[in-house]
C-alpha cells in the first residue's frame, strides 16, 4: 500500500454524524519524476456565497459555511493548507455590504485550525468592482506559491466582468511558465471554467482557450476550479479540470435543462449536493486523488 | 365598489392588449427586408424574452439598456454586444437554422445575472 494511501485511510471525520464517501477520482497529469517530495494534502472548499438569503434554496445559509469549517477542522490529520476557489461572498450593489460580508466570511474561517488559508474570488466577489473590495480583505487576484514540490498558480477570470483572464495577465501567466522546469507539478486554482462546458450558462472563460494553449506546453499540469457548483471532470489534452462542490446551494449538470436554475433544498435530504473535498497530491507522481466530503446534518 | 373593481379590470385588459400589441410588433419587417427588433435590457431581465424570426430573414436587433452595463451573447449565430445606458447597439445576423436558442447577459450586473436570458424561435 502506498503512502497516500495509508494516509488517506487516516482520514476521518470526527463526530457530528458525517459520512465519508470517496469518489475515487485519480486522474494522472502525466510526466516524468523529477521530483521526490512526499505527498500532502490540502482541502478545497469553494463557492461559500456568504450573505445569501433564499430559505426554498438553502434554509441553513447562516449555518453550512460554519458546519463545513468544523468539519475540516475535525479532520484526524489536518491539510496542509485550505484554498476558496471563489464565490466567497453573494454579490451585491452596496459597497458597505460587500465589505460586511466579506468581513464576516474572514471572521468565520478564520475559526479553521489550519492557518494557512489562500483565496482567490469569484464574480460574486469582483465583477462590480473590479476586485477592489476583495483586494483589500483578501490580497491579490493572481498570484503563485510553492507547496512541496508543487507550484500552484491563482488564476483570476472574475474581476473583469467579461469573464476574461485578459492580455495582461496571460503575459504574467506565460513569463510565470518560463521559470519551470519542463516537467514541473503544476496546478491551477482559478473559478470560472477554462473550457467551454457551457457558455450558455456563463460556464466559461471568454479566453479560456489562450489560457490552456500556454498550459498545454507543460505535461503536468491540472486544474482546480468552482463556479459550477457541482463535481465535474474533464480532459482538454492532457490537462484536467475538476471543479468542486458549491457550499451554499446546488445547480444542475451543465445542459442538461433548458435554463440553469439553482435546485431547491431537499428536506428529505438536507444539504444534498454540497461539500468540500481533499486532494491528495502524490508529487513523484503528479497525481491528485480527490475525495469528495458531504456537509454535516448537523 | 363594484364600479372601482370594473374600472380596475378594463384598466388591466387595455394594458394587457397594449402588452400584446406591443409585443407582436417587436418584430417588424422594413422596406429593406430586415426584421428588426428593439431588445431592452434591465436589472436582470431582457424585454421581450421571446422574441419569434423567420429563417433565411436578416435580423437587426436594436438593443438597449435602461439601467446599466449589460451583455448579450447569442452564441448559436455568433452575436454579442457590449449593451451600455444612453447608447442604442445594433447587431445583424442571418438566422440560417430554425429552432430555439438561448441569448443571455455576458457582462456580469449583479445579484441576479444568472437568471438574465431570453430565447430566440426561429421559424420557416
Amino acid at each position: 500500500m502506498t503512502d497516500h494511501m495509508n494516509r488517506r485511510d487516516l482520514l476521518k471525520l470526527a463526530g457530528m454524524g458525517v459520512a465519508v464517501f470517496v469518489s475515487g477520482t485519480t486522474l494522472r497529469a502525466g510526466g516524468s519524476q523529477q521530483k521526490q517530495s512526499e505527498s500532502f494534502y490540502f482541502v478545497q472548499l469553494s463557492d461559500t456565497h456568504w450573505g445569501f438569503n433564499g430559505p426554498a434554496i438553502n434554509p441553513d445559509s447562516q449555518g453550512t459555511l460554519r458546519k463545513a469549517v468544523a468539519a475540516v477542522n475535525g479532520l484526524d490529520e489536518q491539510p496542509d493548507f485550505v484554498v476558496f476557489t471563489g464565490d466567497l461572498t453573494q454579490t451585491t450593489d452596496d459597497r458597505k455590504i460587500r465589505r460586511d460580508r466579506m468581513a464576516e466570511f474572514r471572521d468565520i474561517v478564520s475559526e479553521l485550525k489550519v492557518k494557512t488559508v489562500r483565496f482567490m474570488a469569484g464574480e460574486h466577489d469582483a465583477s462590480l468592482d473590479r476586485g477592489e473590495a476583495y483586494q483589500e480583505f483578501f490580497g491579490d487576484l493572481h498570484y503563485t506559491f510553492d507547496h512541496n514540490g508543487v507550484h500552484f498558480i491563482v488564476l483570476d477570470n472574475v474581476s473583469d466582468p467579461m469573464a476574461a483572464v485578459g492580455e495582461k495577465q496571460l503575459q504574467w501567466l506565460q513569463s510565470d511558465l518560463k521559470q519551470m522546469q519542463s516537467d514541473a507539478r503544476i496546478v491551477v486554482l482559478t473559478h470560472r471554467p477554462l473550457f467551454d462546458l457551457a457558455p450558455d450558462w456563463d460556464w466559461a472563460t471568454r479566453d479560456g482557450e489562450a489560457v490552456i494553449d500556454v498550459l498545454m506546453q507543460h505535461p503536468n499540469v491540472t486544474v482546480l476550479y468552482g463556479h459550477i457548483h457541482q463535481e465535474h471532470h474533464h480532459m482538454t489534452g492532457h490537462i484536467a479540470h475538476h471543479s468542486a462542490k458549491s457550499l451554499m446551494w446546488a445547480l444542475p449538470a451543465p445542459g442538461s435543462q433548458p435554463k440553469k436554475a439553482q435546485i431547491p433544498w431537499t428536506p428529505t435530504e438536507p444539504y444534498k449536493g454540497l461539500g468540500f473535498r481533499n486532494i491528495e497530491a502524490v508529487v513523484r507522481k503528479a497525481q491528485y486523488e480527490i475525495e469528495e466530503f458531504p456537509i454535516s446534518k448537523g | 365598489m363594484k364600479k372601482i373593481f370594473t374600472h380596475s379590470l378594463l384598466i388591466a385588459s387595455a394594458g394587457l392588449l397594449l402588452q400584446q400589441t406591443v409585443v407582436r410588433s417587436a418584430a417588424r419587417e422594413v422596406q429593406t427586408d430586415e426584421q428588426v427588433i428593439r431588445i431592452s435590457a434591465s436589472t436582470f431581465e431582457f424585454k421581450p424574452s421571446e422574441i419569434t424570426v423567420k429563417k433565411g430573414v436578416p435580423v437587426v436587433l436594436e438593443l438597449v439598456s435602461m439601467d446599466r452595463h449589460h451583455g448579450f451573447k447569442l452564441s448559436e449565430f455568433h452575436v454579442r454586444a457590449d449593451i451600455k445606458p444612453g447608447a442604442v447597439e445594433k447587431v445583424r445576423f442571418v438566422p440560417d437554422k430554425t429552432g430555439t436558442f438561448a441569448f443571455i447577459c455576458d457582462f456580469f450586473c449583479g445579484d441576479g445575472h444568472e437568471d438574465m436570458s431570453g430565447t430566440l424561435k426561429v421559424v420557416e
